[in-house]
Formats: C-alpha cells, structure tokens, sequence
C-alpha cells in the first residue's frame, strides 16, 4: 500500500513528551545483553595475530606449533579465507582489511587468528605462530603520501577523476571538485581575501564497547552470528559474501550495541570469527581488546585543508576555496568527497569551489564516524570566517547571518535547499543570553556552525497487536542510544493508544526484510516513517474488522483518539469499538491484526547547527578549560526531546574531544604509539560543564511528522567553535587540531617572541 | 585451565566459590566464571571504569583486581544494586534522566555514583564530576549523568520516599 510521506502540521498527544526508553530497566541493572555478553554450547576463544610493522611483505606464515597446541581447535590465515570477491574491488579491500593477504598495511593489521578452549590457550598460541616479514618503506601523513617520492602502497591506485589519467599509480586515489561561479572573479570583487592551512590529526569514535561477537557456522553452511553492529542486515550481506555463505541461512543477530558511531557499521573480525567457527565446527566468541580497537578499527582521517575566501566590506562572500587533503587508512575511500559536499554548505556563496584529494597511507583503513569528513572542513572554513570577519571588522555572527544558506540556494554539490534551519539556529544563537554573559580573563568566546546532509534508505517494519491490544513493534534499525522509545513514542501516537502499550523490539534478520544500517542519521526518519507507515496499515485492518463486527460499510468507519467511530448515516447509535475490543474479537474476525511497511525513506531533512563556546586558556601551561557551551540545532521535530538533547550534547562532546586533546600518535617506525585511553584522552566528566541545548523544528516537507535527522551535525562545529574561542581568549590563531595544551602553548610563546 | 586457585568470596551478598588462574582479573572472573555480565570490559586497563565494582566497600575497577584477591571479600556490582524487586534510586533517576544512550558504560557509573553517595550524601556538582571521572561516557556529554546523580542524591537525602517523576 502507498502512503504519502509529506508533512502534514497537526497536534500530538505522545510525541514530543518525554517518555523512559523500554530498554532502561535492563541496561541499569545489568542484565542487557552486548557483544561479549553471549555464549553458545561448546564456544571457543577466538583471537587475532596482528601485524607490528607498519608496511611489510609477509614472506611465510608457519601455524603448525600453534595448531599442535592442546586445546587450539583452529588458526586461520588468508588462506582460509578466499577472494570470493569477483571483481568487487570494494568488498575486496574489505576481506584483506580483515586478514592481510601477503602484505601488512599498518600496524595493527591482521595477519592470523586461533580459536582455543580459553584464553590462556589462544595467547599462548598466538606466540606459537611464527610470520616472517620483510618490511617495506611505509608512510603515515597525508600530504607526505601524495609526494612524488612517497612509497607508493598500492601499485594498483591510478588517480580517478584528473584529466588525462595519469599514468603511473600514487597515493592518490581520487579527485573530486565541487561547486560553482567564478571563484576568480569572485576574488576580484573582494576587499579582503585571507588565505589559511589547517591540520586536523585522526581521531577514533572510542565507543566504550569493543567489537565483539559469538560467531558459529555449521557444516551444511547455515551460520549464526550475534555481533555487536549498528546494522545487522549488512553484516549478514558483507559477511555472507565473504564467506561464501547464502545470505538467508546466515542469521545475524544484533546484541545491545555500546556505541558505535559510525565505526559499527564495517565489518572487522567477524569474517574472522566465521571462518574460524567454520573450520573448528564450533561456535567462536570473538572480543577486541581495546588496543587492538585502536589498532585495527575505526579511526576518522587526518587531513590537511587549505582555505581561500574573499568578502566585500559589507560582509558579502564573494569567492570562497577549500582544498581538502583527507587520508582513509590504507584503503581508498571518499571522505575527501564528503568534505567537498559538507565544506560551504552553511552558505549561500556565489562562487565557490572545493578540491578533494583521497590519499592512502599505512594507517588503518579508515571508517565512518559522525557526520564523516565534515568536522575538519568546518574546522577550517569556519575558523576561516572569523578570520575574515575581523579583517573586515563586522562581528563574525554577523558575516555568518549576511551569506547564510537559505530555502532556494543551491548547496555546493547540487541539490537546491528546501526548508532548512540554519538561519533560525544563527538567530536563536544571537538571541541567546549565553553571546551576552560576562567573560573573565583568559576567557573567550566562539561560535561555528554545522551541516550534516543525512540520509534515508531502506527499512522495513512490522506492528503486530496481541489479542489483549497491546502492541509489538518490530524494527530492523538497530537501537543505538534510545530510538525503540521514539518508535514506541510514534506507533503509539498513530494508533491513538498510551505509549505504555506498545513494546518496540529490534529483529533479527531472519525476522524480517532488509534494513540499512543505523547512520546517516537515518534511524528516527526512515524507521519513523516506515512505523507510521505500518501503524496507518493497521488501523486499516482493525477499521476492517470493526466493520465487519458492526456489520456496516469499511467506509463508514474512521479510527478517532484509539478507537473505530461509525459516521455513516444511522450508525450514530453504535458506541465506538477500541483497539483492545477489536483485537479481542480478532480471532473470530479474520485473524491476527498486524501493519506491515517497507519503504525506501527518500527526503531525508538536512541538518544544520550553531554553538556556542566559551573556553578559558591558561596562559602558563596552554590548557583550554571549557566554561560554558550551548548547542543549537533544527531538528525539524522532537519525538522524545531527552534523546534529542543527548545527541546534541554526546556530538558536541566528542568534537570538544577532537578540538582539545584526541589524537593518533605515530612513531617514525609507523606504530600507534597510544593505543590506549589512558594516552588518548577522551573527555571525562571533569572536563566539562553541562552542556545546554535549544532544539529548533523547521519540518522537514518530506517526513510525515517533520523529521531530520538529529544524531551526527552536532559533532561538526566543536572544533571551530573551541579554536575561534581560543582566539578571542589568547589573540592567537590555532590551524592545527587538536589544540592540545603544547600546541596552545607553543602558539603563545611564537606569538609573544615575534613580539 | 592450568594452575587454578579455588576463591570463596561474597557477591551481591551471596556465597560465591570459583576457579581461576592466578592471573586472572577479577573482572574476567565475575564475568565468565560467576556469570556477571553486567560488569563490562571497556580497556581492560583501569581508564574507563565500565568494569566497577566494590570490594570490601571500596571502589575499584575489576580489571586491575586478581580474582584471587577476592577470597574472603565483599563484591558488589551493579547486580547487587536493586533490593527487593526494586530499582535503586539512582538505578531510576539514570533512566528518568535519559543518562544512558548506549548503556555499556552504566553499570560502572551507578557503581560509582553509589560509592560516592555512601560516602558524601550530598555532594556539589564538582564533586560528582570528579567522583566520576574515571568513569568513560562516549555518548552523553555526562550532562544528563550528573543531573541523575543531583536527583537521586537529592532524593536519598529525603525521608526515603520514592519518586518516579522527574525532579
């Protein structure tokens, strides 16, 4: 059945209140299952040998003492896992992402796995298997690795995107331009031009739960997999793949997830832990340590980022620039092609222009985290306005409101703007009591904004309602920090009945039909709509169903506040039938009563934020304290506002993060040298203050309650909103994240010699 | 297993025996061998503390505990929060506040809030970021954390009397 997924404004009895998550009971006392919180009959410890160079030749992998051990039950190599891929160069990087194929590309890299009775068994014969290396000239930095005397990583990388192609292979795997006008004449108009270089070091998602999972495969080629997966469905497809497994006898269930955000959505050691099962004929329970998350998952790229931008007095951008150097591990990606689209996005500006280079290095192969890409560039570019807007000598607020995108101007890779909030959260921001409180020395204050252009994609949903009217909404997009009270929240007001009668649950993927992945933004847009979808189906059956109990036409009967009403002449006397009635009777009346909806959830409402920071820098030691900050951001609506808020305050957290200490340390020999929290230092409670929140709802035209997506524009404008705060509090410009406090000092100190 | 040493010890006010390494932490022993899965590893090191348990009163992360040096102590984790089929105060103002997205980290939080309620009734804000600093959030910001923690101290210091809603 067709449903129409625009916008209609109306009343709502349950969304938008604030309701406790169904999940909460288990997860406070424990008893909420994740990834290493599994077991199976017989499951073995899996664990994974990894690579300690950083770019090396593996010359011969000798098992045989490790497989002798008593109680190694199996060890896998590549050779355990063969290139099924057919050609497919993308799922090819990923299987030797999963296990090196005759090179190790970066530390950490895998290179052999075991599965043993116990821990103690599978270290011990991890030491037994002996790999000869020869190491080969590696290089980790991203504008290192597009020289022309950089090893060159892969022989196979010829530069997509210039032309004429080159003719010999490089780091570089793509080129990518976005834009439009004449950024020369745009120039040409100017009276001020300022011209900057950023750094930004590579950052990991650090979500507190490692990659786990409980993986068993049995003969016949059916295969189980619990795993820990922000998108069970696209495990099962990737892994299946791989494996050489049919996709429907590969059941994949996804635990609890302990975050992911965005680096959840690849697959690492689970190809692993199934191959390992297949060749044990018993289940195997796969956990990362933390060093080997660090190692061997996530991280975000570094970048390097050259900014151009030209503006009138009266604060017109005329031209602006942006050269995006991005490094995606040792693997091609497209994140310089996400900061193309990401970079200028905030504004209406008439000629603009950005470059995008992809780059490999011998890091590890770099994954999605938080509105991927778009940090660094707004980094640049927005650290790059208040540049000029104290070279021109307006407030950079107000540059910002004078260029800013509005509904009709067309976004820098195309598309033209609907409805879209990033002037309302500028207004509110400049209509905040926060830009108007008192800083005390060594303060300052900043403000930078965000866009995160979001997406939909496929879901598929089923309701079903039990015989007593309580109802079962059954989901595929994984819930990973609440969504199943937003789902609950939106089948409840749909069906007119308390939120308290529904129970979300999250399937597996033998339960029902595909669905994407939990990113993008994506879970409350398309598994709203594809909810409301189901639930507008089901009022359709009991609709049905009270007719048929009235015995009058299904056209007489319109379902009001949870109940069916007759409105046909003469039924004006029927008392109206509730949902619990209807379902009571259903057995008798044709059955189970259930609404089912899959949909491809296009439209997804772009998100756009501003904050504010105030930071306080301690001109002794260059340590930024945070004082206060205040997130802005459309929403389009807010189902449950509690999570809403969290999203807001979890982004900007971890863009603080990014802004003041998080980062990938490498030795000259290539290594990690922090693969650890204690030395990469993610925000603890001390640090900060409480992080207030405005949510704005501009609705999207293209959600039938309004919805954006909320989750990832938050992380996008900390980190230039913190650098444009330590340049208010200090006078000093920092162009390299994070601004740790030897950077910050080191900037004071250049600044106060050059006198 | 090689080398097993047999530890007897309380958990959640239980009698508790098991086996294990001498080696093993203690955190991988209330997991695996007592079946406590709501102690969750994070680092394994001692940075993140989702692994918090007390022993004897104390709060430590299990991680950088030996099983062993269970025997004959007190071990509470988050299992052992809620009494008489009902939540913990603090276990109700963590979901009433929304102070969980992904929850990995929760167990360890409530863990240590509670340690430092027994300790300081009624701490300032300043002092529940710092009892919590060795606890890792990578969702929240901490923000709502601190505010659950503010609510349920406030409450506790009352006459004892629950509350569901929000205060």
């Amino acid at each position: 059945m067709g449903h129409d997924q625009k916008y209609v404004d109306k009343k709502y009895e349950v969304v938008g209140e604030r309701f406790n998550r169904p999940d909460g009971i288990d997860k406070v006392t424990g008893k909420a299952r994740y990834g290493a919180d599994a077991s199976a009959p017989g499951q073995l410890v899996g664990r994974v040998l990894r690579s300690p160079h950083a770019h090396a030749q593996i010359l011969k992998i000798n098992t045989a003492k490790a497989e002798k051990l008593p109680g190694v039950k199996s060890v896998v190599t590549f050779e355990d896992m063969p290139d099924l891929t057919g050609g497919d160069q993308g799922l090819a990087d990923i299987l030797e992402n999963c296990m090196a194929r005759g090179r190790a590309l970066y530390d950490g890299h895998a290179v052999a796995a075991v599965a043993a009775v116990d821990e103690q068994t599978a270290a011990q014969a991890l030491k037994l298997i002996d790999v000869k290396y020869k190491k080969l000239p590696h290089v980790t930095d991203v504008d290192e690795a597009m020289l022309e005397s950089a090893p060159v990583i892969h022989d196979r990388i010829i530069t997509r995107g210039v032309e004429p192609a080159p003719t010999k292979p490089s780091n570089i795997s793509a080129r990518t331009q976005m834009g439009y006008g004449d950024v020369d004449a745009g120039f040409a108009e100017a009276d001020v031009i300022v011209e900057k270089t950023y750094k930004t070091e590579q950052t990991h998602q650090g979500y507190i739960e490692p990659h786990a999972c409980l993986a068993s495969v049995n003969p016949d080629g059916t295969a189980e997999l619990w795993v820990t997966t922000q998108g069970h469905f696209v495990f099962r497809n990737v892994c299946a793949s791989l494996l050489g497994l049919d996709i429907a006898k590969l059941k994949v269930t996804s635990s609890e997830i302990g975050g992911g955000f965005g680096g959840k959505t690849h697959v690492w050691g689970e190809p692993v832990a199934l191959a390992l099962s297949r060749k044990a004929n018993r289940p195997v329970k796969l956990v990362m340590g933390r060093d080997e998350v660090f190692r061997g998952t996530g991280p975000t790229s570094s970048t390097s980022i050259d900014v151009k931008m030209g503006a009138k007095k009266d604060g017109t951008i005329t031209a602006a620039v942006a050269e995006l150097r991005y490094q995606g591990g040792a693997f091609p990606g497209n994140w310089a092609m996400l900061a193309c689209m990401t970079a200028f996005a905030c504004y209406d500006i008439k000629n603009n222009k950005s470059i995008g280079w992809d780059v490999v290095v011998n890091r590890p192969k770099v994954a999605a985290y938080r509105a991927p890409s778009a940090p660094m560039a707004a980094f640049a570019v927005e650290s790059t306005i208040d540049v000029l807007a104290r070279e021109i000598g307006m407030a950079p607020i107000d540059v910002r409101l004078k260029n800013v995108a509005r509904e009709g101007t067309v976004a820098p890779y195309g598309p033209t703007y609907g409805p879209i909030g990033i002037e309302h959260t500028l207004k509110a921001v400049k209509d905040h009591p926060h830009m108007r409180a008192k800083l005390k020395k060594n303060q300052g204050r900043g403000v930078a904004c965000g866009f995160w252009f979001n997406i939909g994609g496929q879901t598929c949903t089923d309701l079903n309602i039990g015989v007593d009217g309580t109802v079962n909404l059954t989901l595929g997009t994984v819930d990973v920090g609440g969504s199943r009270s937003s789902m609950a929240m939106i089948a409840a007001e749909e069906l007119g009945i308390p939120y308290e009668q529904v129970r979300a649950n999250i399937a597996d993927t033998t339960s029902l039909g595909h669905n994407d992945m939990t990113e993008g933004s994506r879970g409350t847009f398309s598994s709203g709509m594809a909810t409301i979808f189901a639930a507008r189906d089901a009022i359709g059956v009991l609709k049905e169903r009270a007719a048929k109990m009235w015995g009058v036409p299904v056209d007489d009967v319109v379902w009001e506040k949870g109940q069916a009403v007759a409105t046909g002449k003469g039924h004006g006397n029927l008392p109206p039938l509730s949902l619990k009635e209807i379902a009571a009777k259903s057995g008798r009346t044709g059955g189970p009563i259930a609404g089912h909806n899959e949909v491809v959830a296009d439209g997804a409402g772009m998100g756009f934020a501003s904050h504010i920071c105030d930071v306080e820098v301690d001109p002794e030691t260059g340590r930024s304290t945070i004082v206060r900050y205040t997130v802005v951001q459309d929403a389009g609506k807010a189902i449950n506002p509690d999570y809403v808020e969290g999203q807001f305050q979890g982004g900007a957290t971890q863009g603080i993060g990014w802004a003041l200490n998080e980062e990938y340390i490498y030795g000259d020999d290539g290594r990690l040298q922090n693969p650890g929290f204690l030395d990469y230092r993610i925000p603890v409670c001390s640090d900060l203050p409480f992080i207030d929140t405005k949510i704005l709802e501009v609705p999207n035209p293209l959600h039938p309650y309004g919805i954006r997506g909320v989750g990832e524009t938050s992380i996008v404008p900390p980190l230039a909103a913190v650098g444009n705060a330590i340049a208010n509090a200090t006078g000093v410009r920092m162009t390299h994240a994070p601004m740790s406090p030897p950077r910050v000092l080191a900037a004071i100190d250049e600044r106060a010699h050059a006198g | 297993m090689s080398n097993a040493t047999l530890v007897s010890t309380t958990v959640n006010g239980d009698p508790v025996q098991f086996a294990c390494p001498a080696d093993e932490s203690l955190m991988t022993a209330l997991r695996n061998r007592v079946g406590l899965t709501g102690v969750k590893e994070g680092c394994g090191t001692g940075d993140c503390g989702a692994c918090s348990v007390t022993l004897d009163g104390s709060l430590v992360c299990s991680c950088l505990v030996l099983g062993v040096e269970a025997e004959g102590r007190k071990v509470t984790t988050v299992e052992g929060l809620s009494e008489d089929g009902e939540l913990h105060v603090l276990q109700q103002k963590f979901i009433d506040h929304a102070a969980l997205q992904c929850g990995i980290c929760t167990p360890g939080f409530l863990v240590a809030a509670k340690s430092l309620l027994d300790r300081n009734p009624n701490p300032d804000e300043t002092e529940i970021r710092y009892a919590l600093a060795g606890n890792l959030c990578r969702c929240t910001g901490y923000d709502k954390i601190v505010h659950a923690v503010q609510a349920a101290a406030k409450e506790m210091r009352g006459n004892g009397k629950r509350s569901k809603k929000r205060s």
